[in-house]
């Protein structure tokens, strides 16, 4: 009995350690653990497979640091799959704060795969504006970005020929820890009628079922499991396959807390 | 003045933008992408707003000495390091964006790690918010706290070592009973943004000109 | 420098994550630092996206009216600014209701047509849908009733127009179960996702230490 209600007065920093070493120990370890494939990340990935080389995919960077571990490896992942598959990627993002953290992604990717800025790939930068942007870019890109991220005019590049609106872009993927992939959803795929999936935080990946299942987009890649779902499926298992041994002995602690602080809450009832 | 010209503004550039979703031929689909744009450039300036204030506040903790006012000169030496090595970065490759550019590492050296280090402490807290509060009260409280239970193991590697069928009940709490009450919150929160939408645009609701 | 920036780094996470001990000047500063820092970093940004390449070059670029209706996103731009004077906070609101007005016109039509139609369309599903085998089709058929079902009995959970009695009554529990659910699977995916952040992070120190 009295370990049990030392389990229900388990002092908060003792909580901490355990969980940062739950963590620490599986990274440590280097375990490795098997990922299953959920349909809604199959479904995302094979949106970007029956794409015909040459189409033009437009990837929106709505993240910042704060939800990097989630997301960087989605990115790395989907230009891994759109490089290799010989599609163009047009990069723009309304996060201001996050968007050299995904240039630095897009160089080392595009190195990797052999792909040349401004003949496969273009970072146009970010503009503020929100919905106004994506609404804006449905009539005329050049409207809001005339020039690239580092200045230079986007009509100097071979691979901005021909590309002024959503009629000539195949895909939108959307990479978000907040509201920006419900807007792309709301704003501009109702309105323009362009294929997208979304890349998005555990937070937001929720509230995305509805828009999945309503057939508003072709798939969720969802939390850091999306991202090893992804990573296994494009074939390069990195740092969220890694990260997966950690994440489940994380969850089995806490679940463990949460049994224990139940114990403590029902032997308290009792002996009221 | 005051209030009846951004009244009207407010109507005009609403009602513009509803008429151009239907109609979005030139000269209305012209006028609001000339609108677009000018919005976009003005949404930057909002976004300096805050600095006014945040300067004045620093500036005024360290001149009265008040609790903490050392801290004030990091938060401000923060500020210039930034301003400094950006248009440093700026006059040396043209842009501050370049990879190699002072600008770059201070954000990949500072502002990346803190930023994420600020939201990985969450980890913490939500374990201890878990044990603390996760408590089988009711029936709908137990409910919460198994439904979280299935997913959290459902969308590990592990729930599916522990029983095979973990992850296909998480699969469908998400896609069924989850989906289900996330659409009746949204429809309900949207039909709410529709209302206060009109009641901008007609004039009614003014509490963005207080 | 490289090696520098990284133990920077590395010194500035360890900073953050003592504040798990209990408040203390490495958080304090850190946490200044950080505020400091984003907030010039906004500055740049804004500079570099947002007032050189839509107002200043395109100035420079633009002739004949093009040119000098430039001057209307300028002037509103600087009008934005004068909230920082009390006295002229007034002045701010022009800008203020533009922006609110277009934002307000937007959000009108993309939330109905981007949420509210496509959603009500998804939610009307045949309640007996016909699968390949029978146990197919009773899955089927339970999972429309159930999105139906949730759908309309969360809604009747928030109608609090009228007094939650009889048929209402019964309505709104079984919306709470769908919601008690739904928050509960949030909450799950909410916890993955803060446990991912803390495995990024200490994947670095680790990997700084030479641990990884």
């Amino acid at each position: 009995m009295r370990i049990l209600d030392r389990l229900a007065h388990i002092d908060r920093r003792l909580i901490f350690l355990t969980i940062g070493l739950a963590v620490a120990i599986p990274i440590i370890m280097k375990l490795k653990m098997p990922i299953r494939i959920s349909s809604e990340v199959r479904s995302a990935y094979e949106t970007i497979e029956d794409l015909p080389e040459g189409s033009v995919v437009l990837a929106s960077i709505d993240y910042d640091a704060t939800s990097a571990p989630e997301l960087t490896p989605m990115f790395r992942s989907f230009l891994r799959q759109c490089f290799r598959k010989k599609l163009k990627v047009v990069y723009t993002g309304h996060i201001a704060i996050g968007l050299p953290l995904a240039q630095f992604d897009l160089d080392m990717i595009a190195t990797e795969c052999g792909a040349v800025y401004g003949v496969d790939y273009i970072n146009l930068g970010y503009r503020p504006g929100y919905t106004a942007v994506m609404i804006g870019i449905g009539r005329e890109i050049r409207d809001f970005f005339a020039v690239d991220y580092r200045g230079v005019p986007v009509d100097s590049f071979p691979m901005m020929e021909g590309i002024h609106n959503y009629g000539d872009i195949a895909l939108i993927v959307d990479f978000a820890h907040g509201l920006a992939a419900e807007y792309w959803i709301q704003y501009v795929v109702s309105r323009f009628g362009v294929r997208m999936f979304a890349c998005v935080t555990g937070v937001m990946a929720p509230t995305l079922y509805p828009y999945l299942q309503a057939g508003q987009i072709t798939g969720i890649i969802g939390g850091l499991q999306g991202a090893a779902e992804y990573e296994v499926l494009v074939g390069q298992p990195e740092s969220a396959a890694f990260g997966m041994p950690a994440q489940s002995i994380a969850h089995l602690f806490i679940l463990a807390f949460i049994v224990f602080g139940n114990i403590g809450y029902f032997i308290s009832r009792r002996k009221k | 003045m005051k209030r009846e010209v951004p009244i009207i503004i407010t109507f005009l550039t609403g009602f513009l933008c509803v008429i151009a979703f239907f109609i979005p031929h030139p000269p209305l689909g012209d006028l609001q992408q000339r609108f677009l744009v000018w919005y976009a450039i003005v949404y930057g300036f909002t976004m300096v707003l805050g600095l006014d204030s945040l300067l004045k506040y620093n500036v005024k903790k360290i001149t009265q000495r008040k609790e903490g006012w050392q801290y004030s000169y990091v938060l401000l030496f923060g500020l210039a390091l930034v301003l400094v090595t950006g248009f440093q970065s700026w006059l040396k490759y043209g842009t501050p964006f370049e990879l190699r550019s002072s600008f770059m590492y201070c954000y990949i050296h500072i502002i990346v790690p803190l930023q994420a280090t600020m939201f990985a402490l969450l980890a913490f807290f939500i374990s201890s918010a878990a044990y603390r509060a996760f408590r089988a009260r009711t029936f709908e409280a137990t409910l919460l706290l198994v439904a979280a239970a299935i997913v959290m193991l459902g969308r590990v590697p592990i729930g599916k070592m522990i029983w095979s069928e973990i992850p296909v009940v998480s699969d469908w709490l998400l896609n069924i009973p989850q989906l289900a009450a996330k659409r009746g919150i949204q429809i309900g929160v949207y039909l709410g943004g529709v209302v206060m939408s009109l009641r901008i645009i007609l004039g009614i609701e003014r509490t963005y000109l207080t | 420098m490289n090696l520098l920036g990284t133990w920077i780094a590395a010194g500035l996470t360890v900073a953050i994550l003592s504040f798990l001990y209990r408040d203390n000047p490495f958080y304090k500063f850190a946490e200044h630092l950080f505020v400091g820092v984003s907030a010039g970093y906004w500055v740049i940004y804004i500079w570099a996206f947002d007032v050189k390449p839509m107002l200043i070059d395109e100035f420079l670029r633009q002739a004949g009216v093009e040119k000098w209706l430039l001057i209307i996103p300028a002037v509103f731009g600087v009008m934005m600014l004068m909230r920082w004077v009390p006295r002229t906070a007034w002045i701010s609101r022009w800008p203020i209701s533009f922006t609110v007005g277009i934002a307000a016109g937007l959000a009108l039509t993309a939330q109905v047509q981007g949420y509210i139609i496509p959603q009500i369309q998804a939610t009307l599903l045949p309640l007996v849908s016909i699968g390949k085998t029978t146990s197919e089709t009773i899955a089927r058929s339970f999972n429309n009733i159930m999105i139906f079902v949730g759908v309309v009995c969360a809604l009747l959970f928030f109608y609090f127009s009228r007094e939650h009695k009889g048929a209402l009554k019964v309505g709104s529990k079984v919306g709470i179960i769908f919601l008690m659910i739904g928050f509960g699977a949030s909450f799950g995916y909410t916890v993955m996702a803060r446990i991912s952040l803390l495995i990024g992070r200490l994947t670095f120190l680790l990997q700084v230490f030479g641990l990884r």
